[in-house]
């Protein structure tokens, strides 16, 4: 702790920080724009001056930048004498001679942290009478606006870009009052997380597109915390809401997980929720007449009357549960169906790796870090994930773990870490280790200290030679090159320098192998007493806790089907054609007598329904996820019920309701079903206390949706009628459809704006800070559910594959993961499809050479249950003898990976 | 887009350079000593050569006065605008080329012989009014002197 | 009068050439010091001969010296760099350094990457002085033929490589952090100054960088001693200065001078004075990014510290002069159009202030001033000051304004109320 005097006023500080972050820590108001609490200082906007005083006798003091000066004992500075506040006024002054004033018309507006700064800073008078300065702007993409006259020239958002995420195709160009930040030409910016310029943007430069279709400020947008049901990761997100559609996803600050950013299918994979696929009413077919009826509505007394009689006649009836439907509504559909007729909604081979993950996370003794952990570790070694595809925000976190091992360079020379222009000049392109195995280059490799691309069990057999290093009783792989062994000697013994190693891996490429192999590795270094970490990634966003609630496998689900053994097939919020072959999904579902899908998109599995419920996408539903660190975390709907759309725990429990169970009243909301859950299995104890229950009150009031500046609620319906209507209710949680309520600031996991007084824009998440950059105030939402258990009893997996061999008439067909394309609902957005590629199968080019195949061509490729003709597509660094096949195309999925398959010569 | 000469020049430059960083102003100055100027498409090919993008070359390349991304004449007349030079009467250089070449700042003769650029003190203020062409200094100028010097530019 | 940093050249005539550099004695102190001298020996030397940078800001060149780490341990390669982009308006010493002697400063070079174990060194010079460039290009071959650069130079074991660094052009590559930044390709942006460069520079190395005539006085040092070198000068900074004088004067051009060399000595012996029907009105003493001196400082003598006293900087000590037929407003506005194109656009005041400042005074000169124009200049020389932008390029170009505003006032205020120049 440090004692600084703030206009002669002592108080205690963190040491070591710089004075912005201690003054806004403080909860004192000084401008900045330049400073991001994760990118740190640079010093470019000159806004957040305060002038130092040398001791108690300097009263002339001089002006420093409280970002680029040193919060130590003794520092002394006023934050508010008639110099600053001129200058600062001043700065305003200076960005305002050439800012456009189109407020009205700007996007930002009302939300715009040069609004907020100007307002702090007093300026109001302008005196320039002269012409201002105008761009041209540039097409972006689906994803971002780009409206350069607004630019105040912070830098930020080049920084962010380049310096923080590594997109390389956007830059600052020009020089003197003539610089700009944009591409060379129009064209899509590349990056992953270039949707995080929005926010970065203290104005309006950059705006989210998709919001512009359908604008609304953000003061009328009702808000609700959620949590992204886009990849395994389960970052943290605001959804806006208007007019019963979801209008924008912002970043939601958890300290522990997504911190300031999102990956870009977070942010613009919402659209899916508005689009025309969805299902909002109860639907039928009537088999009777004609076997290609079509699905009809009917109403809910009728449909709940006919569900009750299927399961009143007593012939079984099976339910699939879902890896992207919440706990409750899986746990539900298994306590409706009974557990022994309830099955995994996924792959046999996926559940199979989720289950090892699972029972490795369990048994120890490394543990899953948190993406901040991640971020801090020192040495990386990821097997077999090419994570920016798969748990995209993942890679976020990788890319500034490279930073952490130059950062002693840093420290050696006394420069604070915050002194981000500094540390990158004393950095340079110095990088930790980070080492990759994959089947197919990925977009890390540009950071990476090595890549080899290798058959995924290759991929684990260096794991296990790298686990034999590190610790002599982990088993050996016998029969490596020298090469191979060498490589593996030099990252044990990197992993072992490291002071926090990491080991990343994940289901991405679909071998147990790589799975066990990165749990040895980790093993070894736990071992030697390393603070190792494991951070296995996952599908989707509730993986996890679908494998911790458990179930039959899929096959022996198809089996009894295939075996007419069952009367009635119940799946919940999942696609068949996902999970298996056209050819084998066709023919189950055609053995189906009835099928009954809970879902809220008109999946192929819903266009086969007999009975089709609408649930509630995650914008209509509130419940509870478990990511792949194992954090259990609740997302609250933020659009009002209509219509017939209620969350799939409901139709459930409509369902049991119609049959008079008993047990009733425990399924009636998510309360309830979570203390079910908890009782069932020890693992979900905390789920109860995930977030505040609905009980919960602040100075007796519900936490409001909307914001007390929500305008228009006595009109919006007023074409329907002229009474207010009553706000909607949610006893289902604290958070009530309605501007009335607490609108301070409510525990972290029911945060549904960032906003505080003067601080309109997301940069008022300073405001919900412990401290800045530090956990949000009254801990970070979430409870982690899986620890390594204390008693330590795991040993090394001993099951090494053979080395792979390329075959002469088969190809291993190996999944290409995109980030844009190969998760479900996402795809569905107009914006985010614009950026899925076309399906392609992807050969190395001496393959290609030798099949006589040109890029673009096409070849026909078969499997056991399938045959496709797809374009070839040259991918230098894939190995040889195997196919990559791009995961989750419309057209392209539903295959099980790794397979054999044939090349049909034409 | 690159000749084969301009590359192995780059290449030369490049191999003692740490960084790919470090060679793009190296190359961009060879490719004008060719070229004259550098053209969108010849940021685009030097990119490629260097391994870096559009944007990371360009975005340097727009900083500084000398990497020219327009056209410029055979000719460039580099005129001194700054403090000594205004003094001793620059301006009346300017107003004397207009005259001659029809042109001002920032513009190039329609037969592509002479740019006219303005330039930050040319170090020569004991000459002034002073211009450079094509690297050439001419210091002590009158209209006479220009009338003179510009017949050695074809 | 000694005059060691000139006496073998003519300005604005043939350069000396390797071998008419030995004949007067080059490449002596090199050899002195790389064979009979310590790297202390030298240091201690320079610290002790009050050599202070001529780059502009004066820093004490044995002093910047020792603040390059020490070399166990040091992050190598270690660099040094002699700052030739001479770019401040009025200025024009280096060049003619280079010119004429470019040998000197490379023994200057040598003597100091000895000194400070520095075994990569560049001359950024500016892409405008070619037959600078050319000479220095020239001078390198032949000192690497001669085995002064390279490898085991002179047997001693001692390395250097020597690059001579053409630069693509801006006033503000010339400051020594964005100088770094422009040889390594980047944007040449000005970096925070902590680390300081000697300890984290160039490619994160240690760097030093020293001006071109700051090096050339090295071997003189060296050969003479640091007594002999402070009795050059008529005060207690080291050494002799090369002085320039532009403008309307008879004689303009540049003299070799003991440090301490009154401005009018120098404007009136050697000068030559004021032309014919002129009149002294003020002056720039050390380039365009000083405050004007006028008639009641012509006794100051031109030295760090009397100039500041005098209420200006000494700058480069190449002094411009504003005589009493041109405009001292339109002379303001030419320097604050040089430093608003040429602010690298990095920090708000200096990038949005400049041009403001500008336009504000070609308003004035226009006849469309308004009285609070004044004003708000005042304003703007405020909040333009050291401490409010990231480097000193907009201080230093608020100093020319900031006394203009003091000493011209009532030229300003004539051309508000007119509403025209009175010189036009
Ligand atoms: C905007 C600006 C421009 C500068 N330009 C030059 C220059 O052209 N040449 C130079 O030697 N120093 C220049 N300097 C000063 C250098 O930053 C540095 O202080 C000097 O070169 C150090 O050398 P010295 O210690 O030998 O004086 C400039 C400084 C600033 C702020
Ligand atoms: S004062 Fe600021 S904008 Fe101006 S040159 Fe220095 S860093 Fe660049
Ligand atoms: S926030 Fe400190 S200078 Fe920009």
């Amino acid at each position: 702790m440090a004692t600084i005097f703030i206009d002669n006023v002592p108080y205690h500080v963190q040491d070591g920080q710089n004075l912005l972050s201690a003054c806004l820590s403080l909860g004192f108001n000084i401008p900045y724009f330049c400073w991001h609490p994760a990118m740190h200082a640079v010093g470019a906007c000159r806004m957040c001056a305060v002038k130092q005083f040398r001791d108690e006798s300097d009263t002339r003091g001089s002006i420093v930048m409280s970002c680029m000066t040193p919060a130590s004992d003794g520092t002394r500075v006023s934050i508010d004498d008639d110099d600053i506040r001129e200058f600062r006024a001043a700065v305003i002054e200076f960005l305002m001679l050439n800012h456009p004033h189109d407020c009205p018309v700007c996007d930002e507006g009302g939300e715009c942290h040069l609004q907020d700064m100007t307002v702090l800073s007093g300026h109001v008078y302008r005196r320039n009478r002269f012409k201002k300065r105008t761009y041209i702007n540039q097409n972006l993409g689906p994803f971002i606006n780009h409206e350069m006259n607004r630019c105040i020239q912070c830098y930020r958002c080049v920084r962010f870009y380049r310096d923080y995420a590594g997109g390389r195709d956007f830059n600052v160009f020009g020089v003197h009052d003539r610089i700009y930040f944009g591409r060379c030409s129009d064209g899509t910016l590349e990056n992953e997380f270039s949707g995080n310029l929005v926010e970065v943007c203290p104005t309006g430069v950059f705006t989210d597109k998709t919001l512009r279709k359908q604008y609304t400020r953000k003061w009328d947008l009702q808000t609700a915390p959620s949590v992204c049901p886009h990849c395994g990761l389960g970052c943290n997100t605001i959804v806006g809401e208007r007019y019963g559609s979801v209008r924008r996803i912002l970043n939601r600050y958890n300290h522990e997980l997504n911190g300031y950013f999102l990956c870009d299918r977070g942010r613009f994979g919402y659209e899916f929720v508005n689009c025309d696929r969805r299902i909002r009413q109860l639907l039928v077919k009537d088999k009777s007449g004609d076997s290609e009826a079509f699905l009809q509505p009917i109403e809910k007394q009728q449909a709940l009357h006919s569900l009750s009689e299927i399961f009143r006649s007593g012939a079984p009836v099976i339910g699939l549960g879902s890896p992207r439907a919440s706990l409750e509504a899986n746990f539900s559909l298994r306590s409706l169906v009974g557990p022994e007729n309830f099955y995994i909604g996924i792959s046999d081979p996926e559940f199979q790796m989720i289950s090892r993950i699972i029972e490795v996370l369990r048994n120890g003794p490394a543990h899953s870090p948190s993406l901040r952990e991640v971020e801090q570790s020192d040495a990386v070694l990821i097997l077999g994930e090419d994570v920016t595809n798969t748990a995209p925000r993942l890679a976020l976190s990788l890319r500034q773990s490279v930073r952490q091992k130059p950062m002693e360079m840093v420290d050696r020379l006394k420069v604070p870490r915050w002194l981000d222009g500094s540390v990158r000049q004393i950095v340079q392109e110095n990088k930790g280790p980070l080492y990759i195995f994959s089947p197919v280059a990925t977009r890390l490799d540009d950071v990476a200290t090595k890549t080899l691309q290798l058959a995924p069990d290759d991929i684990a057999r260096i794991g296990f030679q790298i686990a034999h290093e590190i610790d002599p009783e982990a088993p050996p792989v016998s029969d490596l090159t020298a090469n191979f062994r060498g490589l593996a000697a030099n990252i044990a013994e990197t992993l072992k320098q490291a002071s926090v190693p990491l080991v990343v891996s994940g289901t991405g490429c679909g071998s147990i192998h790589v799975i066990n192999a990165a749990a040895n590795v980790t093993r070894a270094l736990r071992s030697k007493g390393k603070r190792a970490g494991l951070s296995y990634t996952v599908p989707e966003c509730n993986s996890l806790g679908l494998g911790l609630i458990g179930g039959g496998n899929i096959s022996d689900c198809f089996q009894r089907i295939m075996s007419c053994s069952v009367n009635t097939f119940i799946v919940l919020e999942n696609d068949l054609y996902r999970r298996a072959e056209v050819q084998i999904t066709d023919q189950i579902l055609n053995n189906c007598k009835r099928l009954i899908v809970i879902d809220h998109i008109m999946s192929r599995t819903a266009e086969k329904a007999d009975i089709m419920l609408p649930s509630g996408t995650f914008a209509e539903t509130t419940g509870s996820f478990v990511n792949s660190e194992g954090r259990c975390q609740r997302q609250f709907r933020v659009i009002p019920p209509t219509g017939e759309i209620q969350e799939a725990h409901q139709w459930i429990f409509d369902i049991m309701t119609s049959l008079q169970w008993d047990t009733l009243r425990h399924f009636s909301d998510i309360e309830s079903i979570g203390e079910l859950l908890a009782a069932e299995f020890p693992v979900f104890k905390p789920l109860p206390e995930v977030a505040p229950r609905s009980s919960f009150r602040e100075f007796g009031q519900k936490i409001p949706r909307q914001s007390h500046r929500y305008s228009g609620r006595t009109s919006m319906l007023a074409n329907i009628t002229v009474n207010e209507p009553k706000p909607p209710d949610d006893p289902e949680s604290p958070l009530s459809f309605s501007m009335e309520g607490y609108q301070g600031i409510p525990p972290a996991s029911l945060i549904q704006r960032f906003w505080a007084p003067g601080w309109n824009s997301s940069q008022s998440v300073n405001k919900f800070q412990s401290e800045i950059n530090g956990p949000l105030i009254g801990g970070d939402p979430g409870q982690r559910l899986i620890e390594p258990s204390a008693s330590g009893k795991w040993s090394y997996f001993t099951d090494i594959p053979e080395p792979y061999k390329p075959q002469d008439d088969l190809w291993l067909m190996i999944p290409k993961f995109h980030v844009f394309g190969s998760e479900e609902l996402s795809s569905l957005g107009p914006a985010i499809s614009e950026r899925i590629p076309k399906p392609y199968v992807g050969i190395n080019p001496k393959d290609a050479e030798s099949l006589g195949k040109q890029e673009g061509e096409k070849v026909a490729v078969a499997g056991e249950n399938f045959s496709i003709s797809v374009p070839v597509r040259i991918i230098k660094s894939l190995p040889r003898g195997i196919m990559a096949l791009p995961v989750g195309l419309f057209t392209l999925d539903g295959f099980t990976f790794p397979q054999w398959v044939r090349i049909v010569r034409d | 887009m690159l000749s084969d000469e301009i590359k192995s020049e780059i290449q030369c430059g490049v191999s003692v350079c740490p960084t790919r960083h470090c060679a793009i102003l190296e190359a961009l100055q060879i490719v004008q000593k060719h070229h004259g100027w550098i053209s969108d498409e010849r940021i685009e090919a030097v990119a490629k050569f260097l391994g870096l993008t559009v944007e990371e070359v360009d975005g340097v390349a727009t900083f500084y006065n000398r990497i020219y991304r327009k056209p410029v004449g055979r000719h460039v007349i580099l005129v001194c605008d700054s403090v000594s030079c205004w003094i001793m009467g620059f301006e009346n250089i300017l107003d004397e080329l207009r005259k001659l070449l029809g042109i001002g700042f920032g513009e190039t003769t329609p037969d592509g012989r002479f740019s006219v650029l303005p330039i930050q003190c040319l170090g020569a203020c004991e000459q002034a009014p002073a211009i450079m062409i094509d690297g050439t200094l001419y210091g002590y100028l009158d209209s006479d002197k220009l009338k003179k010097l510009l017949g050695n530019y074809e | 009068m000694e005059k060691p940093l000139t006496q073998h050249f003519v300005i604005g005539g043939e350069p000396l050439d390797l071998a008419g550099y030995e004949k007067v004695g080059g490449y002596e102190a090199c050899r002195k010091s790389l064979k009979s001298l310590t790297r202390d020996d030298i240091m201690k030397l320079v610290k002790d001969s009050n050599l202070r940078g001529r780059g502009g800001a004066g820093f004490p060149t044995g002093l910047k010296w020792s603040s390059m780490p020490s070399s166990q341990n040091s992050p190598r390669p270690r660099y040094l760099i002699a700052d030739a982009d001479e770019m401040e308006p009025g200025a024009f010493k280096d060049r003619i350094l280079m010119e004429g002697n470019p040998h000197q400063l490379i023994e200057g070079l040598i003597i100091c990457a000895y000194t400070v174990d520095a075994e990569i060194g560049f001359i950024f010079i500016r892409s405008e002085y070619t037959k600078a460039a050319a000479r220095i290009n020239k001078a390198i071959r032949e000192a690497y033929e001669k085995g002064y650069l390279g490898f085991n130079i002179l047997g001693t074991g001692f390395n250097l490589d020597l690059k001579l660094h053409i630069s693509s052009g801006r006033y503000i590559c010339g400051e020594g952090t964005a100088l770094t930044n422009s040889i390594e390709g980047h944007r040449a942006i000005p970096r925070h100054k902590a680390p300081r460069q000697t300890e984290s520079g160039l490619w994160g190395m240690p760097t030093l960088l020293n001006n071109v005539e700051t090096l050339c006085n090295i071997p003189h040092v060296v050969n003479n001693g640091a007594e002999w070198f402070r009795g050059l000068s008529k005060c207690k900074d080291g050494g002799t200065k090369i002085f320039g004088v532009s403008g309307k004067v008879r004689n303009p051009g540049c003299w070799e001078l003991p440090m301490g060399t009154t401005i009018r000595e120098i404007l009136e012996e050697h000068a030559g004075g004021m032309r014919d029907g002129l009149k002294f009105r003020g002056t720039l003493p050390g380039g365009a990014s000083t405050d004007f001196l006028v008639e009641q400082h012509l006794d100051t003598p031109m030295d760090y510290d009397s100039v500041q006293k005098a209420g200006s900087r000494f700058g480069t000590g190449t002094m411009i002069i504003l005589d009493n037929q041109t405009c001292p407003v339109g002379m303001v506005h030419n320097l604050e159009s040089f430093f608003s194109r040429e602010s690298c656009g990095w920090c708000t005041p200096c990038r949005e202030g400049l041009p403001w400042t500008a336009k504000i005074l070609a308003a004035i000169e226009d006849g469309k001033g308004e009285p609070r124009d004044i004003d708000t200049l005042d304003f703007l020389v405020r909040s333009l000051g050291p401490g409010r932008t990231f480097c000193a390029l907009a201080p230093g170009a608020m100093e020319p304004l900031r006394s203009a505003l003091k000493f011209f006032r009532e030229d300003f205020d004539a051309h508000i109320k007119e509403k025209r120049c009175p010189w036009r």
